[in-house]
């Protein structure tokens, strides 16, 4: 089985607020600092990319971030009209639908469709050989996935159309999708959580349910933002005295170092739940101590990805 | 204005909203706990109810159904209630779609074609808005029948934050759209409407997506013609009871930038829409009261002296810098945050030692929620 990163893509989902885009961009620099061609797809036109490296919002174009490293803003509405553009040779009908004021009813109705049309925009940027044509190839596809609740019905939108679609052209997308999705060898997934309790308990609940329901391969899970333990419990007890007695900085300052301690314990604790709840390796994150998460930053926690 | 508790004095329903992985679920039980302990009937719906909290409130399964906190674990916190009582539930977005169905199908078969149709399955799981609406529809439900003195509902985690507000103007739209209207007649009057276009907007349409497809949605979109006029009807009480003076919005919040940015947001639509907005709760403060400017060569002799040890001392004062910086993150976008308010509440509760998950912990909040004195935790914008 190849290595996370050795694969094609790699799918980043987790509870809400842990993370994720974070990770992924971290995983990004990671993966494109060992000379991999690696794009980082974003679902939710959050443009977390472009703001990370203070650059104009990307939106549907695949731009370069860094060297190796470019990002793209998935739009489901853009990613639907290209779709039809690659489906529909005959341009007389790719017009007929595009004026069509029911068929953009229809298309924004239908349960779904959107999330199809941008999984199958994540799977034409990872193909080798693109339908786009002159488009770049990419070693490697990162995607920003949504939080949890919503990333596994994301996930499963392949095989719910190929499931409603007995035949036809619909159906063999879907089907081609979702064969790619659950290829272990091509795609993987990684879990972002948090040294909390729920982040922990829905993690691995998340992997159950990916694992099980939709059947792709979890291969790592990142405990993010872990405090680092700068105390020892001999140290905590002295600083406790001292905190005691003392007054001003010097039991503030003692007061935040027994905070962290706990702080640092009870995330431990979190962790160790976690390792034993979960089946995929755990690989943790360090807590960053800057007010705002730069590009610097983020350089540094893609050091620990991996 | 001190806190919660003054302003959810004659509301009947309080809307917790906010992004993801802020406390959200935390907030609400301790608000609805803590109006519980000042005499009122209480209901918490939450969409993932914490289950260490939950087991030490002894409620281990909670379901679709509100179940009573035992008034014991209040007595047992030393809590006098006065009578008040506290009841959660856990919304099950699919049970409560199925129950609307059961409720408003004209009939049997129509009831069951729906439930059984493949579109709707993964409609009433997956739609966008879906769960959202479905927790607005909860509510409704529960103020219908007037049993509570106040419901809290915490929002489901929506990438959007604002995703609830639109739930049932989407869901409204979804199934009276002309889509609908032109799947109940596919060779009708539907098409004579939309003009000669449209069916060989089909035609293209049954070589892209086959047959099946296009037989399904039809026969979802037919099934559910017969609910339309229930539905519209619902979703304009569900949107009244938003709009209503005695329902409360309060944002919950981090206090790092994106969820502040977020925050203020969330805010501004709110009052676009002309929704009750009560104020922001930022959670995970880093208070910066509790972190002094100092001389940092005195702190540095100081520590020293006190623990003779350069290595711990080292530690303990990059630690100390390292909470300052937060704290003084923390700061400048609250004041951001509270700019924007408008003499609203911006109550801070600051970042705990440990998690909460028992009815001390959530006490333990209201002690800031409820501002019992600790009013300098509490800034109230000025008036703009």
């Amino acid at each position: 089985m190849p290595d996370l990163l050795d694969k094609r893509l790699v799918i980043v989902t987790g509870k809400g607020g842990v993370g994720k885009s974070t990770v992924a961009l971290a995983m990004g620099l990671a993966a494109a600092a060992e000379g991999r061609r690696t794009i980082v797809c974003e679902v939710s036109s959050q443009e977390h990319t472009s703001h990370v490296f203070n650059r104009a919002e990307v939106g549907f174009h695949e731009v370069e971030m860094a060297e190796n490293l470019w990002a793209i803003s998935i739009d489901p509405d853009q990613a639907m009209r290209e779709y039809l553009l690659l489906q529909l040779k005959v341009r007389a009908m790719r017009d007929l639908l595009f004026k069509s004021k029911i068929f953009g009813y229809m298309a924004a109705a239908t349960p779904g469709l959107r999330e199809l049309v941008t999984i199958g925009k994540i799977w034409e940027v990872a193909l080798p050989d693109r339908k786009v044509k002159k488009a770049r190839k990419y070693d490697l596809v990162i995607v920003d996935a949504p939080a949890t609740g919503h990333g596994v019905a994301f996930l499963q939108t392949p095989r719910t159309f190929a499931n409603v679609a007995r035949v036809g052209p619909i159906k063999a997308q879907a089907e081609a999708l979702e064969t790619f999705l659950v290829n272990h060898r091509k795609t993987g997934v990684a879990i972002v959580a948090l040294p909390e309790e729920m982040p922990v308990n829905e993690t691995a609940s998340l992997e159950h349910t990916l694992t099980e329901d939709v059947g792709v391969s979890v291969d790592r899970v990142y405990m993010n933002a872990l405090y680092p333990e700068r105390f020892s419990k001999d140290e905590a007890e002295r600083l406790e005295a001292v905190s005691s007695n003392g007054n001003g900085a010097l039991r503030a300052a003692c007061r935040a170092a027994l905070s962290e301690t706990r702080r640092a314990a009870a995330q431990r604790e979190q962790l160790a739940r976690l390792a034993e709840l979960v089946t995929a390796p755990v690989r943790t994150l360090p807590f960053v101590f800057e007010p705002e998460l730069g590009v610097g930053e983020i350089h540094e926690l893609s050091e620990a990805i991996d | 204005m001190a806190g919660v508790g003054e302003l959810l004095e004659g509301k009947r329903v309080c809307i917790c909203a906010g992004s993801g992985g802020v406390g959200k679920t935390t907030s609400s039980a301790a608000i609805a706990a803590g109006m519980a302990a000042r005499g009122k009937k209480v209901a918490v719906l939450t969409i993932d109810p914490a289950r260490r909290l939950a087991d030490s409130l002894g409620l281990p399964e909670l379901g679709n159904e509100e179940r009573q906190v035992d008034p014991k674990v209040f007595e047992d916190a030393g809590i006098d209630t006065q009578g008040g009582e506290l009841w959660a539930m856990m919304l099950d977005a699919k049970a409560t779609f199925d129950e609307l169905v059961r409720r408003h199908a004209p009939d049997a078969e129509t009831r069951d074609r729906i439930l059984s149709n493949r579109i709707y399955q993964q409609l009433s799981n997956a739609l966008a808005g879906s769960q959202e609406y479905m927790a607005m529809e909860k509510l409704f439900e529960l103020h219908a029948e007037d049993r509570y003195d106040l419901l809290v509902l915490d929002t489901p985690p929506s990438r959007n934050a604002l995703d609830f507000l639109e739930a049932p103007k989407r869901l409204m739209q979804f199934i009276e759209g002309r889509a609908l209207q032109v799947f109940m007649k596919p060779t009708g009057l539907g098409m004579k409407v939309f003009g000669r276009g449209t069916s060989m907007m089909f035609s293209v349409l049954r070589r892209l997506t086959g047959v099946e497809v296009l037989e399904d949605l039809s026969e979802f979109f037919q099934a559910f013609s017969g609910m339309v006029g229930g539905f519209r009807e619902r979703a304009k009480r569900v949107n009244e009871l938003l709009a209503n003076r005695e329902t409360c919005f309060l944002v919950v919040c981090a206090p790092q930038g994106e969820p502040i940015t977020e925050a203020v947001y969330f805010h501004r639509k709110l009052v676009e829409a002309k929704m009750p907005f009560g104020g922001v709760i930022v959670n995970k403060v880093h208070y910066e009261s509790e972190l002094p400017d100092h001389d940092p060569e005195q702190l540095r002799s100081e520590l020293t002296t006190a623990l003779n040890d350069e290595d711990l001392t080292q530690r303990v004062i990059s630690n100390y810098e390292n909470y300052r910086a937060l704290a003084a993150r923390d700061r400048k976008n609250i004041k951001r945050l509270t700019a924007e308010m408008r003499a609203r509440l911006v109550i801070q509760v600051p970042y705990l030692d440990t998690d909460v998950h028992d009815l001390a912990g959530l006490m333990r909040i209201n002690d800031y929620l409820f501002a019992a004195g600790a009013r300098e935790r509490t800034e109230i914008a000025a008036e703009a």
